[in-house]
């Protein structure tokens, strides 16, 4: 078994080797019980940190602070191979943790790699060249001589993308075409005879997308491991620690019931107005105006609803009395009950569904009569602006929210709007999970929010 | 001629009189195509191609390789049949001649024979395992520049295009690329395609094709967006800098222009201003040609001379944002640069029509089209079934059946193909199967960790690694 440890002591020059571990395999170490829940909390606060950092839209430089402050904060240990050792452990129980559904796994890799890619950033050139080769990336540095005569087109494709070509000693790096994609369709490298020229700073991605590619094999194949055979085993010892991590910390798993609170039909109404983000709001609104609402609406707003303790009973009369104008009792049993039953479970193959993270809000398409999906995105300028106004926030925050909304940035959007209804900064953890604002319970207004997590929305 | 005798065969084809050796109505049918895949269809040369060396008798060679390759057919009424697939050249030769269809197509190599793809559950068992990376470039995505024609029309003026489509996309695929075995093909009525069959463009993934076909895009946007091009930036990336001064600059200038008369009228020329973000620069050409008389006073071409004038005003030194600079690029590139069909080239399962088929609709032989010297091809005079066919009678009767080609206008067609692509491509990939063996039995020597060679790297995710236990 590889032990990752090794190529740090097998030098005997005493050049710098990176401390940063590949995850690549579990270390042979004895962790005591409590550590390994601790140090899987720690790792998660830093993991959490990053993804509130993305949400927020932090720029490279912010995040680079932040990953060093929240590491620092959270992952130090006076002895440097404790230190080691409680980042790969902290690292492969949170893998256990995060491993069980998609939404999870995708969470976790996009963290970690995020985490990743900065902690990278970091490293001195050496490190980061000894990194590479352990990655076994097929790179070769560029020579001098072979440096000058690509020179010129090395330039202007950094000055294509509005960049200067570094000094006379940039580093570059040949490597095949087909191992950077993402840069070869961007443009953003010069390729010649099936190379294609790196710069350093381009690097990282390359690097960055091997971890990622790697991570991602990792965690199937550790659910895998996990359902078929381990979490049998470990029923009695790591199992329950294993599922309190996963609960305790607004992980996007809603499967557990909602111990914290509940609401009832008669509270929908008053919480609409105070409460509910500006794309509820709407489906709310427009359920109560047509008394009908199209699919793709009744699926968003309706798991919304589960999702703030509505229960299975409630959910049932408040549809039927909504549509009761259009749809008869007999015909609402027949037609509606059983796709509102089969969200909460109690149907078909019984899966409790979540509610729809933002990002899966953001990337819906509504079509003609539908009016799910997030406004921040689908509703046109002018719309969006009247809703706002509706909402009572002020003309200067209309259009602070809408510069966030012409840089695509809807979940700051949504945020701020937040923050302009109710008149107080909004602490990102509101956004991270209804049942962490349950259990504050504090403050006046309550806002359910509804996202898994924030995570950074990909351009359309 | 008639139908009994052309379906008897060879032995009937003699004409009696000469006044009916023309008597050949144009266009396509079955007798005709029947007659094609019975003589003059290259099936050996295809089978060659697609066994890329794998049909010899070295000990590497993959004896599956070929019975894993997907054929399609579609037949006469439009019947189509997916999945089909040989495990000789003698089936396929059969296969072709039997059900004799009105086209094929090509699909990817599978991890298994894609007749028993049922047998095999799960998912990733039957997946494709190589491709050659393919462009299709289609006349018809050109017709909001071209006035000569529209839809499946092509002439000799709007032609042009398409070669210049091959020029810039075959010199970026061998310059920058650095693929050698590459073929253009005659799509028969009013595009080209292109097959990349080195061995590392087979084994591409889609994300990877999909980064090639991204690096050719240039052109987006749609009817709502009044410039679909957008070159940002203060230079061009060399790729598309060379393609504009070596090919498109030239053309554009030289050839559309005058002959689409793109800035002759108002209701063309307003189509260029559109493309000027800055509308006081674009109201002053306006009025400047607006105004015909002064035009008229020059000898030279009115397109080349108001061509000229929205050169000096957009590249003038008083213009100082270098948007309105790099405009005149812009333009050029929006009329003249390549405009692929991107989802074919971004899925390895795409498939697409096989060379020396013939087009139902204009009967016109698909040929290989010669990059080097693709100013000279001429759609117009690709050769028909219905020609080929005449030709074949003309000869008359002859005891060898060999090569029958040859005695017509498909000899020369056969004969680039040989030459210039299959030979050269052949003789790679024998290279190739002896060099990978010859590594993997040094490997073996060594007791290495394994490394997957060969041609099935991507059928076989890599289950990276062994996976530890790591409870402790």
């Amino acid at each position: 078994m590889e032990v990752v440890q090794s190529h740090r002591t097998s030098s005997s020059n005493n050049v710098t080797v990176s401390t940063l571990p590949l995850y690549r395999s579990a270390p042979p170490l004895e962790v005591r019980l409590e550590d390994f829940e601790l140090f899987a909390m720690d790792r998660l606060r830093v993991l959490k940190g990053i993804s509130d950092g993305l949400g927020r839209g932090k720029k490279p430089e912010e995040m680079e602070k932040l990953v060093a402050d929240l590491w620092k904060a959270n992952m130090r240990h006076p002895q440097a191979n404790e230190e080691a050792n409680k980042d790969i452990i902290s690292h492969f129980v949170l893998r256990l943790v995060y491993c069980r559904t998609e939404e999870l796994r995708k969470w976790f890799l996009s963290m970690e790699t995020t985490l990743f890619r900065y902690r990278f950033r970091f490293e001195s050139s050496e490190a980061q060249r000894a990194l590479m080769s352990e990655f076994k990336l097929p790179y070769k540095a560029v020579s001098n001589a072979e440096f000058e005569s690509v020179k010129d087109k090395l330039g202007q494709v950094a000055r294509s993308m509005g960049q200067t070509l570094a000094s006379a000693d940039a580093i570059f790096y040949k490597v095949p075409f087909e191992e950077v994609p993402e840069l070869v369709a961007g443009r953003r490298v010069f390729i010649c005879k099936g190379h294609a020229y790196v710069a350093m700073n381009q690097v990282v991605s390359l690097v960055v997308t091997q971890f990622r590619s790697y991570l991602s094999k990792a965690l199937i194949l550790t659910n895998r491991k996990w359902t078929s055979t381990v979490r049998e085993q470990e029923k009695d010892r790591l199992a329950p620690i294993v599922e309190a991590l996963c609960t305790s910390y607004l992980g996007p798993d809603y499967s557990q019931p909602n111990e914290a609170g509940e609401i009832s039909v008669k509270d929908i109404d008053h919480i609409a107005k105070t409460s509910f983000p500006l794309c509820m709001r709407h489906l709310f609104e427009k359920v109560r105006e047509d008394h009908h609402l199209k699919h793709g609406g009744r699926m968003q707003l309706g798991l919304f609803l589960k999702g703030v303790g509505l229960k299975l009973d409630d959910a049932l009369a408040f549809w039927k009395a909504e549509f009761a104008p259009k749809v008869s009792a007999e015909r609402f049993d027949k037609e509606y009950a059983y796709n509102i039953r089969h969200n909460y479970g109690r149907e078909g193959k019984r899966t409790d569904y979540t509610p729809y993270s933002c990002q899966k809000i953001i990337s819906s398409t509504p079509g003609v009569g539908d009016h799910h999906g997030c406004p921040y995105r689908h509703f046109s300028e002018e719309n969006l602006r009247a809703a706002l106004v509706r909402m009572g926030v002020s003309s200067r925050a209309v259009e602070d929210v809408m510069d966030k909304v012409r840089n695509r940035h809807y979940q700051l959007a949504c945020t701020l709007t937040f923050e302009a209804v109710h008149g107080s900064s909004c602490d990102a953890e509101w956004f991270c999970g209804i049942r962490r604002h349950f259990q504050a319970s504090v403050g006046i207004v309550k806002y359910f929010a509804l996202w898994a997590v924030p995570v950074p929305v990909p351009a359309h | 001629m008639t139908k009994e005798e052309a379906e008897n065969g060879r032995d009937d084809m003699v004409i009696d009189g000469a006044e009916q050796a023309n008597a050949i109505p144009d266009g396509f049918n079955a007798n005709y195509l029947r007659i094609y895949y019975g003589k003059l269809f290259p099936h050996a040369d295809m089978f060659k191609w697609m066994s890329y060396g794998n049909d010899g008798k070295h000990p590497a060679c993959d004896k599956s390789y070929f019975g894993r390759r997907e054929f399609s057919f579609t037949l006469e009424n439009d019947i189509y049949i997916r999945f089909q697939s040989f495990n000789s050249v003698i089936e396929l030769e059969n296969s072709i001649k039997e059900k004799c269809p009105f086209k094929i197509d090509i699909g990817p190599v599978y991890s298994v024979d894609p007749a028993k793809r049922h047998a095999y559950a799960g998912d990733n068992v039957f997946t494709p395992v190589e491709r050659e990376v393919v462009f299709d470039i289609d006349i018809t995505d050109y017709d909001d520049v071209r006035y000569c024609c529209t839809g499946a029309d092509v002439c000799l003026e709007c032609w042009p295009l398409m070669t210049i489509a091959i020029k810039v996309i075959d010199a970026a695929l061998r310059d920058d690329f650095g693929f050698n075995h590459i073929l253009w093909v005659y799509s028969g009525r009013r595009g080209v395609h292109c097959w990349v069959c080195d061995g590392k463009a087979r084994r591409l993934t889609n994300e990877q094709r999909a980064a090639i076909a991204d690096y050719f895009r240039v052109y987006k946007g749609n009817e709502n967006s009044h410039k679909k091009i957008s070159l940002p930036g203060p230079v061009l990336h060399p790729f598309l800098a060379r393609s504009y001064t070596e090919v498109l600059k030239g053309f554009f200038e030289a050839k559309l222009l005058p002959n689409q008369s793109l800035l002759s009228s108002e209701d063309r020329y307003e189509k260029i201003l559109e493309m000027i973000p800055d509308a006081s620069v674009a109201s002053e050409l306006r009025g400047r040609w607006q105004d015909n008389k002064r035009a008229s006073m020059s000898k030279d071409d009115i397109n080349l001379v108001r061509w000229d004038q929205l050169k000096s005003v957009l590249q003038s030194g008083k213009q100082k944002t270098q948007g309105i600079r790099r405009c005149v690029e812009e333009i050029v590139f929006s009329f003249t640069y390549p405009r692929l069909d991107m989802e074919v080239s971004k899925h390895m399962n795409h498939l697409l029509k096989a060379p020396f088929c013939v087009h139902p609709k204009t009967g016109r032989v698909c040929v290989p089209i010669d990059p080097n010297n693709c100013d000279e091809f001429d759609p117009t005079t690709v050769p028909t079934l219905s020609q080929l066919v005449e030709e074949l009678n003309r000869e008359g009767l002859r005891q060898d059946a060999e090569n029958e080609w040859d005695r017509t206008s498909l000899g020369d067609s056969i004969k680039f193909f040989r030459t210039t692509f299959l030979q050269p491509l052949l003789k790679s990939c024998k290279e190739g199967i002896e060099s990978s063996y010859n590594a993997k039995l040094q490997q073996s020597k060594n007791t290495l960790s394994w490394t997957r060679q060969g041609f099935f790297l991507t059928a076989f995710s890599p289950l990276a690694g062994k996976h530890h236990a790591w409870l402790i």
